[in-house]
Formats: structure tokens, sequence, C-alpha cells
């Protein structure tokens, strides 16, 4: 039993990755600027798109036509050569094993001008406007988004896959001196929680630790005082609007092999993300990072059908019903602030 | 197009109705009904005839849904005597004439289901009431196909169901204006058990994951009976969400369960998801009790296949209809789909394509487009050529009786398209019925509903 | 009738039904004049102007109303299998249970306001669509959706008469409520909710709701208890709803589990938005357009835009055809995204604000009633 469990915890906390990082920009956002943003799922799904589109260019083929070979229906067959290979040889094909990671250096630039420019072009404009207008523009603007990546890339998920040596599952139990064979584990989802822990540091360390961070934080804090001290801290914002952008759209890109992403990928995490930020407390850091996982834990045990044999769908309704417990209980989410969007 | 016309027209046909209720106090009823007292629901009166194709273009069956429209597209060029005459020249017998139907030029129109039984409904409901479908056809789900096949009955409109593999679409759920050519789960479960036998031996314990819908629901019901009827034991049967994307929390149960039988009650982008996410977590790796842990697909198509690349390969399944099939009707089908499009067709567009052109041919044979008498001529009709050897539509439950094939995931495919290898052809006596067994009631065919 | 309402809203009253009446005739220059989507029309209409009834006067938004829609269809489903085939037990029965079920989530989803509150009716609406959706199959048979066959017991019809051969369909005492009857039938019910909502907006109930919005803290400051008023507000709405949900079952006669999915609690919201939130007329017009969109745009396909543009030269027409593509047939939520983006920056108080800047520029005074709406449209203003 021990074995089964510690897998769905592994499972969870693999789930909870994901939920962690978007919550985790949703919240830069909404501490900052006090923006509540529906368009952050579009950020991780163009950040998805950032993945696929870099392997397109790297998998551009010269086609040649085989006059000798007939295909079933009487057309002569295609022959495919991948540009990379031919310009690069061997490294080429490396490039394209390690499409997926080698793409978080297009992301970081490419997330990080969409991420400035939506909030210079449009949302610096709704910092007054009520939170009802904000979620509503910003809705409208995810669902452009999305389309436009739909007409670009088609409706259809386009697989990624992960780099050959990080394919497979990796035998944990036997690293900790079980058996072997007991507890495996993809590897590439590991990959990611490691990943996930590392963005998380990453933007901790940076609020904390910088002379910019400070800034922000104790804009956060208080922007009126702040900004009568003669610090510009707009633009800062704006940087940190880029930030979030970037911290969603690396998520994107190693979630693709995982699942192969489509146009709605950003809508489906959308809803789970918003309840993750809320339990965690909006506003809050912290909070937002341990609701992402918790709730992909408690989400991955809930659907062992052990328990679902007492609770049938819980598995569907457990993050939910969290939601509606913590809220109930504990109004402002586990770790948030007393008076934070509170109309 | 006809839009236009149509809504003119109408505009006139309702002012004069207006001004009537104005003048004489006439019930709404009576001036909707005697607007336009027609026989049957959109009789074509012009010289054209219009087809509406439900098709998810979204969705997690949006592939298939392409693939369909193609298909669609294809043979109505066919119907009005364009392009090469595909099937139409091999279909026996047939009385298509290749100058559209009854005289009719076939037109169409179309409407995106998203893969959701609502959103089909209300695009059938669409295309009957504002753009005169005389027939509906389409959708790749079983609930979609099930949901429009019994608006179809309440309109009186005819149903040519496309993708639709639940055993319910023509078994508890079947309807007499509703056909359905493909194969179904009980047919599934009767062609892979013996395959699955020999492969894998008497003695397995196998761990279920199926959509939680009823295509899921049936066919997890016929690949159990059929596996435990081999001898093999049934672990755990659990539901998934209809395109719930990240199946890894229902996937690490299954790695210590004491399986070794992996069943994926999955279609369409589920199936490529939960496939590909399996072999993510070693399972074609695994030793389990002494054997080799396997995963069986027990419906799965070309597209799929194309999707799951690497991860298909030697993974058993059913298929309706396969592009590399020997027969003529394959082959003709196969070349005039590729040089239209510069793929094989897939068994989506398969059935797609052969439920238009019967629909065509029963319309020719009765003589009319009447829906009685065109259920009529659908109903025991037997035919050939249409590339799954002699074929019936059989009358108690509309579902077509034909061969069925297992098919596994191609080890060293040639070409882009070469993913699948047909394993065996289960005949028709074989892959045979009681259709007393899912219960159901066709309905009466007359009087014929007004669908306005 | 002058002590029931003031001459302005009688007009208003009247104008609207004419508008609405007259739809099957007003609607065919765009071709939208058949039955199921005038049906539809009628039925969102009842949906958003619910809606607005809540979030418009009280400023809750709630995210979770296709709850209750959803439980109304599955209501007057049941009550056409279990009693009888007539609609009008089926509507009371569905109206009834989307209010018990309003009462309940209100309830506990008032305790919080603001955000909080959309994210509780949110997740209270999602655990109802998961579990329709799945575990509840034998009340609503998931998937696949709830229907009616001819085997049903329907204990009313059977005390009376026969089961009759055929389909069964909803009736209104023998009369078939399909097609046009059905259209005029909901549109009935329309106008009974816009008489409502007119009635209540301009209640002391009303204005209680209004004072709420524009600052609740002052109001509980004082001493008075507003969670009665907020509550009621949410469960008359939540009867709206499920009148709507119930309705579209009348006229087409399956319960799915996607119209409880959030993203139909989205599009109501969008359809008040889009309208005018707090006008009464608004919340209409904004579920008229997006159902017009949604059926009309998205059944373009590129042979009905090849015929539009046969006008020009081949080469500009495939073009032109191109282009339109993205914007109608599959693509047709870029034109609604679009238009939602552009309507809620330049114009955050929806249609009905861009109509009065066109009245205002042409001069025309307006009616004085009007002064308030601005404010209402005013932020709610974060603690």
């Amino acid at each position: 039993m021990f074995d089964v469990l510690f897998l769905q915890f592994l499972n969870g906390l693999d789930k909870g990755s994901a939920y962690a990082l978007i919550a985790l920009g949703l919240t830069l956002v909404f501490g900052t600027l006090g923006v509540v943003n529906f368009a952050h799922g579009a950020l991780f799904m163009i950040g998805a798109f950032c993945a696929v589109a870099f392997r397109q260019l790297l998998t551009l083929e010269t086609v040649t036509v085989d006059p000798e070979k007939l295909s079933p229906w009487g057309a002569p067959v295609e022959i495919r050569a991948p540009l990379v290979q031919a310009w690069f040889g061997d490294f080429g094909a490396v490039l394209v094993n390690y499409s997926v990671p080698i793409s978080l250096l297009l992301a970081v630039p490419v997330m990080l001008a969409i991420g400035i420019g939506m909030e210079r072009g449009l949302i610096k404009y709704f910092y007054k406007r009520p939170h009802a207008e904000q979620i509503l523009v910003t809705f409208g603007l995810a669902i452009v988004l999305g389309e436009i990546i739909k007409a670009t890339f088609g409706p259809n998920p386009i697989p990624q896959p992960m780099p050959t040596d990080l394919r497979g599952a990796a035998d944990i139990g036997a690293w900790l001196g079980m058996q072997p064979g007991v507890i495996t584990y993809p590897l590439w989802r590991l990959v990611y929680f490691l990943f996930s822990l590392g963005v998380i540091a990453a933007v901790f360390a940076f609020l904390q630790f910088t002379t910019f961070g400070m800034v922000v934080r104790a804009g956060m804090a208080d922007r009126e005082t702040v900004g009568a001290l003669g610090i510009n801290i707009d633009r800062r914002f704006t940087i940190m609007f880029g930030i979030a952008a970037v911290v969603a759209g690396m998520a994107g890109v190693m979630y693709t092999p995982l699942l192969p992403p489509n146009y709605t990928i950003g809508m489906d995490f959308l809803v789970i993300s918003f309840v993750v930020v809320v339990v965690g407390g909006m506003g809050s850091l912290p909070g937002a990072v341990a609701a992402g996982f918790l709730l992909g834990i408690l989400q991955s045990f809930a659907s062992m059908h052990q328990l679902k044999a007492f609770f049938p769908g819980i598995d569907q309704v457990i993050i939910y019903l969290v939601a509606v417990i913590i809220l109930l209980v504990r109004p402002r989410g586990l770790l948030g602030r007393r008076g934070v969007m509170e109309a | 197009m006809s839009e236009l016309k149509r809504g003119i027209s109408r505009r006139n046909v309702l002012r004069t109705g207006l001004a009537g209720i104005i003048a004489t106090g006439v019930s709404p009823l009576v001036f909707s009904r005697g607007a336009w007292a027609q026989e049957f629901c959109n009789n074509p009166t012009g010289s054209t005839v219009t087809f509406g194709l439900n098709l998810p273009l979204t969705g997690a069956y949006a592939e298939e849904g392409a693939d369909e429209q193609k298909a669609y597209e294809l043979a109505i060029k066919h119907l009005n005597g364009e392009g090469d005459g595909g099937l139409l020249n091999v279909l026996k017998p047939s009385a298509l004439k290749g100058n559209g139907i009854l005289g009719k030029k076939v037109q169409y129109v179309s409407s995106d289901s998203q893969t959701k039984s609502d959103v089909a409904r209300a695009g059938a409901t669409r295309m009957i009431e504002r753009d005169g479908a005389i027939m509906i056809t389409g959708g790749s789900s079983s609930g979609e196909a099930i949901a429009v096949q019994s608006l179809c009955q309440e309109l009186g409109v005819i149903f040519m169901a496309g993708l639709t593999h639940s055993n319910d679409t023509t078994g508890k759920d079947k309807r007499r204006y509703g056909f359905r050519h493909f194969f179904n789960a009980y047919q599934s479960g009767i062609a892979i058990a013996p395959v699955l036998g020999e492969a894998y031996g008497k003695d397995r314990r196998a761990y279920h994951l199926t959509a939680d819908y009823t295509w899921g629901w049936t066919q997890e019901e016929s690949i159990k009976n059929a596996t435990e009827a081999l001898g093999w034991q049934t672990v755990q049967t659990v539901r998934t969400p209809l395109g719930a994307g990240d199946f890894s929390q229902f996937l690490t149960p299954v790695l210590n369960s004491g399986a070794d039988v992996l069943i994926l009650n999955h279609y369409g982008n589920d199936m490529v998801n939960s496939l590909t996410q399996a072999v993510q977590f070693g399972m074609r790796d695994k030793q389990v009790n002494g054997k080799q842990f396997e995963i069986v697909v027990p419906l799965f198509s070309e597209l799929m296949a194309k999707g799951a690349g690497e991860n298909i390969k030697g993974i058993f399944g059913t298929s309706n209809w396969h592009w590399n099939l020997p027969d003529e009707g394959s082959k003709a089908f196969t070349k005039s789909f590729g040089a239209a499009y510069g793929s094989p067709p897939s068994q989506a567009a398969h059935t797609a394509y052969v439920q238009a052109l019967l629909y065509a041919d029963a319309c020719e044979r009765a003589g009319t487009f009447y829906p009685p008498q065109v259920i009529k001529a659908l109903e025991g009709f037997e035919f050939d050529g249409m590339g799954n050897g002699k074929t019936l539509y059989r009358a108690a439950d509309h579902q077509c009786m034909k061969s069925v094939l297992v098919v596994r995931g191609n080890e060293k495919p040639t070409s882009q398209f070469d993913v699948l290898n047909v394993v065996k052809e289960i005949d028709r006596e074989t892959a045979n019925y009681d259709p007393a067994i899912f219960g159901g009631e066709l309905g009466a065919a007359e009087p014929v509903p007004q669908c306005r | 009738m002058a002590g029931f309402m003031s001459r302005r809203d009688l007009t208003l009253f009247v104008g609207f039904a004419a508008i609405v009446l007259l739809l099957p005739i007003l609607a065919a220059p765009f071709g939208a004049a058949y039955p199921d989507l005038l049906q539809r029309f009628m039925i969102f209409g009842i949906f958003a102007l619910g809606f607005n009834i809540l979030f418009g006067l009280t400023g809750y938004l709630s995210f979770g109303h296709a709850a209750f829609f959803g439980v109304g269809s599955y209501a007057a489903m049941w009550s056409f299998k279990l009693l009888s085939l007539n609609a009008l037990p089926a509507i009371i029965f569905a109206v009834a249970i989307a209010g018990v079920f309003a009462l309940v989530i209100g309830y506990v989803s008032l305790r919080r306001s603001g955000i909080y509150f959309s994210i509780l009716t949110l997740a209270f609406a999602q655990m109802c669509y998961s579990l329709a959706y799945s575990v509840l199959t034998p009340i609503t048979n998931g998937e696949t959706g709830l229907r009616m066959a001819s085997s049903d017991p329907r204990v009313l019809d059977r005390l009376f008469f026969d089961a009759p051969a055929g389909v069964p369909v909803p009736s209104l005492f023998g009369m078939s409520l399909s097609g046009w009857n059905g259209f005029y039938f909901s549109a009935v019910f329309l106008l009974a909710t816009f008489l409502l909502a007119m009635r209540i907006t301009n209640s002391p109930f009303g204005m209680m709701l209004k004072g709420i919005k524009s600052n609740q803290n002052r109001m509980n400051y004082t001493g008075f208890n507003t969670r009665p008023y907020t509550l009621t507000a949410f469960v008359i709405s939540g009867m709206l709803a499920g009148l709507a949900g119930a309705l579209l079952v009348v006229t087409d006669p399956l319960a799915g589990a996607e119209r409880m999915q959030w993203t139909a609690s989205g599009e109501v919201v969008l359809m008040t938005i889009l309208g005018g939130v707090g006008t009464l007329v608004g919340p209409v017009i904004g579920a008229w357009l997006i159902k017009y969109f949604e059926n009309i745009f998205s059944s373009f396909n590129d042979n009905v835009l090849s015929s539009f543009f046969s006008f020009l030269p081949d080469g500009a027409r495939e073009v032109a055809v191109t282009i339109a593509g993205k914007f109608v047939g599959e693509g047709w939520h870029l034109s609604l995204g679009l238009l939602f983006v552009l309507i809620v920056v330049f114009l955050p108080g929806g249609i009905m604000e861009g109509a009065r800047r066109i009245g205002a520029r042409f001069g025309r005074p307006r009616n004085g009633s009007r002064v308030g709406r601005q404010r209402e449209l005013s932020p709610t203003a974060a603690e």
C-alpha cells in the first residue's frame, strides 16, 4: 500500500507543479498590479506554442519527388530531408531532439515582449476600472489569443516529443534503496517538478534579494507611498507583468511533452488556477504555490478507486469542494491578507 | 447562396401569413402549419437537394471530423457526376446515375458540433429548420449520434450516422430514422478476444480505463465480457472524464495494481494522450506476474495511430476499415481520396463517404425523398463493393452487418501513413449477433412528423 | 394601468413586446427567422434578464448561473418523463427545483463578496456539472443527455388517456410546442420576465439592491442586514435561469450537461455586459447578439463565403474568402472576442451606452429617470 500512496503523492506533486506555476504568475500580476488577469491561461498556451513553433522551424524539410515510386493513389512519393540536419549534421539532430528545453530560450524573450506589450497596450487602462471589467476584457483577450493560435496552428493538438534521454520512467524506488521496479515514475514529469521548483525559487529570490524586487514588494504593500518617494513604480510593475508572462510561458513550454498543446489548453487550466489562487489567498505568493501543490496532491489521491468507492465522483469535485470549504472556513484563503479583493 | 434566397422568400411567406393573422385573427398555429404545407420535412422542390453535415471540427474528436468533411465533399462531388466517380463505379447493386439524386444536384450545409451532444443537436436543428437539409449525417461521438438521431426522429429527417461505435446507437437508443454503417463495441469484442487470447494467453489480469459516456461504457462492457470469456480477470474498471487531457492520476494506480494488461477505452485525442502517457509511465517495459505488461486499445483508427506515433507500435485493436485493404472498393476509394487530398482516408472518412452514397442510392431506388420510403429501401438492403465485403443493412436495428478488422500498430512503417497492419479479418457471419440482446425500439416511420 | 407602471415604462414594454412578437419578420433579412434560433433568442433573453437582476442590481458577479439553467432543464425533463407531457407542470417544477438550488448555493456563497463570491458560485456550478457528467448519470444520462422515451411512466397523462403512438413531444394541453409554437410560448415568458425585471428595478426592493451595490459597507454599518435582500435577488435570478433551462427542453427535448459548464456561465456574463449591465433591454440585446453570432456566423463555411464574394474576380475572391474565413465559421469566436474587447474598452456600459451616446449626440433630450444609470455602472470600489 505504501508504494501506491507514494506514487499517488508523486503524481500530486507533478500535477501541482503546473498549478503552482500558473497560480504564481496570476498572483504576481494581481499582487503588483491589482489586475485579475483571465488571459493568464492564454499566456501559458502561447508559451506552449513557442515550443511548437520552434520545433516546426527546426524540422523544416526539403521535399523532393521520387518519380519511380508511387503511393497507393498513384501520386509520386515525396522524400523529405530535414534542413537542420543538412546544415548542422549530428548537432542538428541533437537540436531537434532537445527542441523542447531549448525553446525556453525562444520563449523567454517572446513572452517578455508579449507580456509587456499586453500591459502597455491594454491592461494599463484598466487599473482604475472595476475588477469585473478587468475580468471581462482579459477574458475577451483570452478568446482572441486562443482563436489566433487556432487560425495559425489549427484546432488539433500538436504532439511535442520529449528528448529521447528523458523518455521512459525512472526507478525512484531503487534510488531510495528499495526494491527495484516498485516505484517508477516518468522521468519528464520529475523534470517538470524540479523545473517548477527552480522557477519558483528564482522568482522568490528575485523579489527577496534584489533592489528591484524590494521596490516591487514595497509597491505591493503601499503603492502611493513608494510612488511619492519618486520611484517610477509603474515601469517596474510593467516589467513584473512581463515576468509573470515569462513564468506562464515557461510552464507552458515544458508542459508540451506531457500534453500535446492546442488552443484550448489555456482555458482548461484557467478555472483551476483561479481556484488555486483563491484557495491560497489572493495576493499571496507563498499561498499560491502551497495551494497549487496541495490541490494537485488532493486531486491525485481523489482519483484512487479505493476512495471513489466510498465517495463516488470525488475525483471530479475535490478541487471545488476544497475551495468551498476553505473559503467558508478561512475567508481569505490559506495565506491571504485581509481586505484584498472584497468589494 | 440559397441562404439569402430562402430568407427573402420566407419573409414574403411570413408577411402574407402575418397579414392573414392580423386580418382574421387566426392563431399562429394554423398560420405556421399552413405556410409550409408539405408532405414531409424539407421536401426539395427546387433543382437541388441539401445534405446537413454535422462535423466535430473542434474538441476531442476534431481530427476525425475534418477527415469526415473531406469525405463528404468528395461523395457529393461524385454523386453530382464530378471527379473520378469513386465508389459509384463499384457499388453493387447501384441505382446511382452520377447526376445528383433523382436529378437534383446535391449541395451541403455544415455545422461544427464541437464534439458535444448539445451543440450537435442545435446545429442539426438549424440545418433542418433554416437550411432545409433533407438528411443529417456525420458526427464522431456516440453521444452526438444518439442525441441527433432522436432529434431526427422527432423532426422526420433521416440521420445517417458517421463514426459511432457504441452498442446503444443501434441498441437501446436505436431509431427508425437513424442508420449506422460503422461497426460497434460488441463486434469489437467478438473480433479482438481470440486474437488477444492467442497473443497474450488465457491467464491475464486486465485494468480498464474508460471514457465516461455511452460509447466507453458499452465498449468496456463488451470487451470485459469477451476477455472474461477467455479466462482473463478484470482487476478494476475506472471511468475518466471525456477530454481529460492529463490522465496521469488515473495511470499511476495501474502501476502496482497487479494488472498485467491495460485496456484503454478511449478514442480520438483522449486515446492519443492516455496511450502516450501510459508509455511514458514505462508500462510497455514492465514485467508483471512474470509476464510482459501489455496495452490494448480496442478501437483505433489510422489517424489516432499517426497521433500516437511510436507508442502505437505492436498494439492490438479493431477497425471498421483500413485504406490498404486489397479489394476493389477500398482501392478505388483510397485512390480518389488520396488524389484529392494527398493522404489516405481514415475509417471515419470511409464510413462517412459510404453513408452519403447509400442514402443517395436508397432515394434513387425508392424514387422519392419521402423518408418512410427511403427507410424501406435501406432496411434489409444488401450490397457489395464498398470495402467490407458483402454488407447487409439489418432491418431489425439499422446496423450494417459486415466484416470487422483486427489491426495492430505497424512495427516497421514504410511511410507516414503506413501505421497499421490488418492482422485478421473477421467475416460477417462471425461478427453477427442477435439484435434482440440490446433491446430498444425503432419506433414508427409514419406518420411523418412535420418539422416546422 | 397607470398605477401599475409609469407611462414611460409602459411605452418601453409595449415597444419591447412589439419587437419580440414581430421577430419572425424583423429577423428575416438577417437569415435568423427560423424557430430554433428565435426560441433561443427568447430563452437566453430570459436567462440574461434574470442574471442581470443579480449582477446588474446588486453587483454580485456570479460565475455559476449555468448550474441553475441546467438544473431547470433536468427538472423539466423529469417532469415530462414522470408526470406529464404538458409544459406547464414541467416549468413550475423546474423553477421550483432551481429555486431550491439557488437558495442553498446562494445562502452559502453570499457569505462572501467580491471575487470570493464569484469563485464560490463557480465552484458550486463546476461541481454540479462534473457530477451530472459522471456519477449522476442515472439521473442525467451523462454526456448523451437526458431524453424522453415512449415507455416513460407519465402518471398524470396515463390517468386520462392511453400512451399515444409515436415520439412523445412536449405540448401545451395537446398543442405541440415545437417550431413556431415554441417560439410564441417562450416569447410569452420573456415578456413576463421583462415585466418582472422592470417591476423589481423600480420597486423599493430594487432601490435597496442598488444601495447595496453602491456601498454595502455603509448599509451594513447602519445596522442593516443586507443578506436577505441579496439572497432574494439571487434566488429570483436562479429561478429565472431555471425557467430558461426548462424552456430549452420544452422546445428541444434533450437535457445535456454541457449547458452547465463554466463557459455557459461565462456566456451569460458576456451577454449581460455586451448589452449593458443594469439596463433592462441591454441583456436581452446581448443575448440575441451572441446567439446570432453562434448560430449564423458559425455556419458560414467556405462555400457560403465564396458565393457571398462571387462578385470579385477569382484571385481576389480566394483571398477574401481566406481572410473572412478566419472570422466566421469555426473562427466565429474570434469575431466575438474582438467585439467583446472593443466593447469593454470603449463602451463599458455595453451596447445600451453606445445607443445612449448616439442619442445624446443628436441632442434628443433624455428622460429624467435614466440619469441614475451612469452611477449604477460605476465601480464597485474595493475596500
